[in-house]
C-alpha cells in the first residue's frame, strides 16, 4: 500500500476508514478539542430536567414556538460570534436591535413606507452603526468594550426618541412581515425535501473533496464515513422536521436563520476573509505581517454584527407585531452574548464556529422557554441562565487548559 | 554572484546614528551572519531590509538594479523574505492555513487541497520533520515553528532570506535542526542574511561575518579564517576587555 504525502511521518498513528473516524473524534475530544460536545451534553441535561419537571415540554408545539424564538436572538448571536471571533465584544446588540425594530415600525406604520423599503433601511442603519464602531475602534483605539457600552446607552435613547410620546407601535396583523414571524410554516413535503438535499450536499460534497485529496495523494475520509455521517444527518433531519410536523411544522423563520448560519460557516471557513477573521482574533501582529488588512477586518465584524442585530431586531418585532421601548431591552443582550459563548465561541478570540450561535441560542431559548412553562418568576430564570453561562465558561477555560496539555491550543 | 549589496546605507532616530555608512555584500548561496552588541544596529538594518524604514541615505542594490524599499510588500515583491525573532504565527490556526496566511489559493472558495500539496512540497524541501500540517500551530515545538516560518517565507520564491536571531530560545536539538535548515537554504541557492548572538551558530553555518558596532561597520571576515576571539574583539571594539580578559585566565566565554 502506498503511503499518502500527509502520512509518511513515522510518528503519526494511521487510522483509515469508518473506525478511523471515530477514534480520531475520541481522540480530538480527549485532548481538550471539545467542539460542540460540551453545549450539546449540555442541551440533553437541560432538556431531560425540564422534561421531568414539566411534561408539555419536550411536545412538539412547545419545540414549534422554541424555534421561532430561537430565530431572533439566534442572529443576533450570530453577529456576536463574528465579534467574538476578532477577540472584540458587542455589547450594544440588544439596543440596536431595538432601535432597527422601532425604525421598521416608524418607517412602515407611521410613515407607509413599503415593507422592504423599512427593512432596507432598518439593516443599513445598522451597519452603518457598526461602520461607525469601527471607525471608532480603528482610528482612536478606544477599546470595543467601551465604545460598545456607549453604544448600548445612546442607541437605547434613540430608539426612545424615534418611538416618541407614545412609546410603542403596533405592526398590522396582515403584513407579510408578521406573518412570516408568526405563521409561515414551510409545508411538510418541502421541508423533508430540505433534510434530504442537506444530508446529500453533506456527502457530495465530501466525496468530491475526499477525491480531490487522493488525486493529490493526500489522505482521505473513506466512503463508508461520509456514508455514515449524511445518513446519520439524515436522520437526524427528518426525525426534527416529522417530530415539528406533529403540529405546527418548520418556521420559515427559522429556516431563514439557519440559512444565515450555513452562509457565515461557510463564509467563515472557507473563504480568505473568514481566515483573516481567525487571524486577527490568534495575533493581529502576524497577521497584520502577513498583508492581511486587520483594521478592515475589524470594521467588517462590526459591520456584520450590527448588521445581525437589526435583522434581529426586526423579526423580533415581527414575532411580537409590535416595536416599543422594551424592545432589545431587557436579556437580549446578554442572551445573544451568552448564547454565543456557551455556543463554545472564546472569549478570547480565534476560536468558534457559526453552528455555536444555533447551538448555543437553543440553549438559552430552551431555559427561558422551560422556566416560563413551569411558572416561575423571571428572577429564577435570570439565575439559572446566569449559572448556564458561566458553565459553558469555565468548561472554555478548563478545556483550554486541557488543549494546552495536549498540544492542541 | 551578488544578490544584495548595501553601500553607505545611514539612519538616524532624532539625535541617534543608529547605522552610518554601513556597507553589505550577499551572494547568491552564501549565508552572511550579522553580529554585534546589544544596539550596535542589527535590528535597525534588518528592518531597513525588510520596508519597515527607509535609510536616510545609501544605495541598495538588488540584483544589479538601485531599488527602493519603501514597504514591507516592496520587499516582499523584490523577494527580500524576512524572518522576524517572535516568528509572528497564529497559534490557533494550523500548518496549512499559516503558511499560507494573506495569501490564499482561491480567497472565495479556499483550495485547501492544493495549498496542504504544496505546504507539504515546501516542508520537504527543507526536510523539515512536522509529524502533520493540519494540526495547530500551537501543538508544535519551537524549532518546528522557526520552520514554519522560514517556510512561509519561501513561498514567494525569495532572493535573499533574513533571519532575525533563529536560534535564540531554542533547546540543542532544535538548534541544530535550523542550522540544517540555513544550510539547506544555501544549498537551494538563496541568499541568507543571518543575526545572530550565538558564535556557536556563527562559526557553524556563516560564511562570512559581518561586525556591527555603534552603528558602524567593524570588520568582515571570512569564518574559514577567524577566531571566535577575533570576532569578539570586533563586536566590543577593543581586545582588552572583559570578555578576552576572562579569556586570558582560562575561562571559557
Amino acid at each position: 500500500m502506498t503511503v499518502t504525502t500527509d502520512r509518511q511521518d513515522e510518528r503519526l498513528h494511521h487510522r483509515a476508514g469508518l473506525s478511523g473516524a471515530v477514534t480520531d473524534v475520541v481522540e480530538r475530544a480527549r485532548g481538550g478539542d471539545l467542539g460542540v460536545i460540551p453545549v450539546v451534553v449540555g442541551l440533553v441535561v437541560i432538556w431531560t430536567v425540564l422534561q421531568v419537571l414539566n411534561p408539555i415540554f419536550l411536545s412538539s408545539a412547545n419545540l414549534v414556538n422554541l424555534t421561532l424564538e430561537s430565530a431572533a436572538v439566534g442572529i443576533i448571536a450570530l453577529g456576536v460570534v463574528c465579534v467574538l471571533l476578532v477577540g472584540q465584544i458587542d455589547l450594544s446588540v440588544g439596543s440596536v436591535s431595538g432601535l432597527s425594530g422601532a425604525v421598521l415600525a416608524v418607517l412602515f406604520v407611521s410613515e407607509g413606507l413599503p415593507v422592504w423599503l423599512a427593512i432596507a433601511a432598518s439593516v443599513l442603519l445598522g451597519a452603518v452603526i457598526g461602520w461607525l464602531y469601527g471607525q471608532l475602534f480603528n482610528r482612536f483605539g478606544v477599546p470595543s468594550f467601551v465604545i460598545t457600552l456607549a453604544g448600548l446607552l445612546g442607541f437605547l435613547g434613540l430608539q426612545l426618541y424615534v418611538l416618541g410620546a407614545k412609546g410603542s407601535i403596533n405592526l398590522p396583523f396582515d403584513s407579510g412581515l408578521v406573518n412570516f414571524a408568526q405563521l409561515d410554516f414551510v409545508p411538510a413535503w418541502l421541508s423533508y425535501t430540505f433534510a434530504v438535499v442537506a444530508a446529500v450536499w453533506l456527502f457530495a460534497g465530501g466525496f468530491l473533496h475526499a477525491r480531490q485529496r487522493r488525486r493529490a495523494g493526500l489522505s482521505a475520509r473513506s466512503v463508508t464515513a461520509l456514508a455514515v455521517r449524511s445518513a446519520a444527518l439524515l436522520a437526524v433531519l427528518a426525525f426534527v422536521v416529522w417530530y415539528l410536523g406533529q403540529t405546527r411544522g418548520v418556521g420559515w423563520m427559522f429556516v431563514f436563520f439557519v440559512g444565515l448560519v450555513l452562509i457565515m460557516h461557510y463564509l467563515l471557513s472557507r473563504t480568505k476573509w473568514g481566515r483573516a477573521v481567525y487571524a486577527v482574533g490568534g495575533n493581529v501582529e502576524a497577521a497584520r505581517r502577513a498583508g492581511i488588512n486587520v483594521r478592515a477586518v475589524y470594521t467588517s465584524v462590526f459591520v456584520l454584527c450590527s448588521a445581525f442585530a437589526a435583522v434581529g431586531g426586526i423579526l423580533a418585532a415581527a414575532r411580537l407585531a409590535a416595536a416599543n421601548q422594551s424592545s432589545g431591552g431587557g436579556d437580549v443582550n446578554l442572551n445573544a452574548i451568552a448564547a454565543a459563548v456557551i455556543g463554545g465561541t472564546s472569549l478570547f478570540g480565534g476560536r468558534g464556529t457559526a453552528f455555536g450561535a444555533l447551538l448555543g441560542v437553543i440553549v438559552i431559548q430552551s431555559i427561558s422557554s422551560g422556566l416560563t412553562l413551569l411558572n416561575l418568576d423571571s428572577s429564577i430564570r435570570f439565575v439559572v441562565t446566569g449559572v448556564v453561562l458561566l458553565l459553558a465558561v469555565v468548561v472554555d477555560s478548563v478545556s483550554r487548559r486541557s488543549r494546552t496539555s495536549h498540544g492542541r491550543a | 554572484m551578488t544578490v544584495l549589496s548595501l553601500r553607505g546605507i545611514s539612519k538616524t532616530f532624532g539625535a541617534v546614528a543608529a547605522l552610518t555608512d554601513i556597507r553589505l555584500d550577499v551572494a547568491a548561496g552564501e549565508v552572511v551572519a550579522i553580529v554585534g552588541d546589544n544596539g550596535a544596529g542589527k535590528s535597525t538594518l534588518v528592518k531597513i531590509l525588510a520596508g519597515v524604514h527607509a535609510p536616510d541615505s545609501g544605495r541598495i542594490t538588488f540584483e544589479g538594479r538601485d531599488v527602493a524599499i519603501p514597504t514591507p510588500a516592496a520587499a516582499h515583491k523584490l523577494g527580500i523574505a524576512t524572518v522576524f525573532q517572535d516568528l509572528a504565527l497564529c497559534e490557533n490556526l494550523n500548518v496549512i492555513q499559516n503558511l499560507f496566511l494573506g495569501q490564499e489559493i482561491r480567497p472565495l472558495r479556499l483550495d485547501d487541497v492544493a495549498m496542504e500539496t504544496r505546504s507539504w512540497e515546501l516542508l520537504r524541501q527543507l526536510s523539515a520533520k512536522i509529524p502533520s500540517v493540519r494540526v495547530p500551530v500551537a501543538a508544535l515545538s519551537g524549532g518546528q515553528r522557526q520552520t514554519v516560518a522560514i517556510a512561509r517565507s519561501l513561498l514567494g520564491d525569495p532572493k535573499v532570506i533574513i533571519l532575525d536571531e533563529p536560534t535564540a530560545a531554542l533547546g540543542v536539538a532544535q538548534t541544530a535542526e535550523v542550522l540544517n535548515l540555513v544550510e539547506r537554504l544555501r544549498e537551494n541557492g538563496l541568499g541568507v542574511i543571518m543575526i545572530s548572538h550565538n558564535m556557536a551558530d556563527v562559526k557553524a553555518v556563516a560564511d562570512t561575518v559581518v561586525v556591527l558596532r555603534l552603528g558602524r561597520n567593524n570588520g568582515v571576515f571570512d569564518v574559514a579564517e577567524v577566531s571566535t576571539e577575533d570576532i569578539i574583539a570586533a563586536i566590543t571594539g577593543a581586545t582588552d576587555n572583559a570578555v578576552s580578559r576572562r579569556a586570558d585566565k582560562g575561562v571559557p566565554s
